[in-house]
């Protein structure tokens, strides 16, 4: 075992952890996406390189992006409305 | 024999009062009997709300963890529980890790003569540069037909949950419009022009389409394979989908599409499988060339195994994103 694979298990403890308690939901889900690239290069190390291609599309791509989706759903990511802001603008020159 | 009685006789059995009382249509009490209406009970404030207080007191004195040694003890003890717990499973889970063989030995129990032969003959009896394609789609290639129906499934679950009809929709937000209210739901919301995003998007939606097309067509040659390049189609699918809005991919995904080429692809493999499975169980000699191995045309039937199983995959998550997202295609 070589000093990068050393080095990307450590962080993959510190990604595993640092999900569980990080106390935002959409950071959360950031980190769980360096989880999953953090991984997929391990796959690499490990020999194996169609898992990495799978878990880079698949746990850092779609997944993260259904998460993403599901937290605007319930309202977890504040929306910005431009429209509105720029309506209260202008009510705000009149 | 039964004899037919006439209606005035039939009133004054009992089995008619019976029914009459059942069905409700007479009181047998009303005009027998004298009867008051009854009168509410009527409560001041004061009594009501010495009830209330009296109420949260008591409220306060079983759940406040102060006053109620029990609880207290509960709480510890299930603070403590819960850690054991975890710390016992963790460790469960690691003392079996040690009792895994370790890699690279010669005489463990997965080195067995099945490896030996994938290895050995993978590519001669499949014609796959890349065993573990061979492996998935010529050895095992009904468990990954099962795959695929996993997601045809998974897929058909996430229709039934979230997919609304568009007319419902567009008339409940008519009336929340008419009543001042806000949309509360971003179902109909086209993602809003962002020229960061187009101007991203316009260079990088090409590439990874035409890598996913890549890493599928080639499964049988490089690492990749119908998953993984299907997962790359449906990721560009989805950014195109989030920079230029619904109404340009509705123009080539609807969900004619995703039926029809769903249903195509797991047909197709379904039956170019059967052939093999057909021929193979009773020893006949298949009539699919092997090809020169390396050559894009080769490898028998694991390249269109591989286009179909690259295409349910695509479809399967785009149609998660757009259901996900809008609820209708």
């Amino acid at each position: 075992m070589n000093t990068l694979q050393i080095i990307l298990l450590i962080f993959l403890l510190i990604c595993a952890v640092a999900v569980s308690f990080t106390k935002s939901l959409l950071n959360s889900v950031l980190v769980y996406m360096s989880f999953s690239l953090i991984m997929s290069m391990i796959w690499i190390c490990l020999e194996s390189p169609d898992l990495a291609i799978t878990e880079a599309a698949v746990g850092a791509g779609v997944t993260s992006i259904l998460f993403f989706a599901t937290l605007k759903k319930i309202h977890a990511i504040e929306v910005v409305q431009e429209n509105k802001k720029q309506t209260e603008k202008e009510e705000g020159l009149e | 024999m039964s004899r037919k009685k006439s209606v005035e006789e039939y009133q004054k059995t009992k089995s008619f009062r019976f029914w009459r009382w059942l069905s409700g249509s007479k009181d047998p009490y009303v005009g027998e009997v004298e009867m008051k209406p009854q009168k509410e009970p009527v409560y001041s404030e004061e009594i009501s709300q010495e009830r209330m207080q009296e109420k949260l007191e008591l409220q306060e004195k079983v759940y406040d963890v102060e006053q109620n040694p029990l609880l207290r003890l509960f709480r510890r003890v299930y603070a403590i529980s819960a850690v054991l717990f975890c710390i016992i499973l963790a460790g469960v889970l690691l003392y079996m890790v040690a009792y895994l063989p370790p890699t690279g030995e010669a005489d463990k129990a997965v080195n067995n003569e099945v490896p030996a032969r994938y290895i050995e003959n993978g590519l001669q009896e499949t014609g796959a540069v890349n065993i573990v394609t061979g492996m998935i789609l010529d050895y095992r290639a009904f468990d990954t037909f099962g795959e695929s129906n996993v997601l045809f499934t998974a897929t058909t679950t996430v229709l039934i949950l979230l997919h609304v009809r568009k007319k419902k929709v567009e008339k409940k937000r008519k009336e929340d419009r008419e009543n001042g209210l806000e949309e509360e739901d971003d179902r109909m919301y086209e993602p809003q022009d962002d020229p960061i995003l187009q101007a991203c998007a316009s260079i990088l939606v090409p590439i990874i389409i035409l890598f996913g097309v890549y890493v599928i067509l080639n499964g049988h040659l490089s690492p990749g394979g119908g998953f993984s390049g299907g997962a790359i189609v449906g990721a560009g699918l989805i950014l195109y989908l989030s920079a230029f809005g619904f109404e340009k991919t509705e123009k080539m995904f609807t969900e004619k599409t995703y039926k029809y080429v769903s249903f195509g692809a797991l047909t197709t493999y379904c039956l170019a499988k059967s052939y093999s499975f057909f021929t193979g169980a009773n020893h006949l000699e298949s009539h699919i060339p092997l090809g020169t191995p390396g050559a894009i045309l080769s490898s028998g039937l694991i390249l269109i195994l591989n286009i179909c199983v690259g295409l349910v995959v695509a479809c399967t998550m785009y149609t998660f994103y757009v259901m996900f997202r809008k609820g209708d295609f």
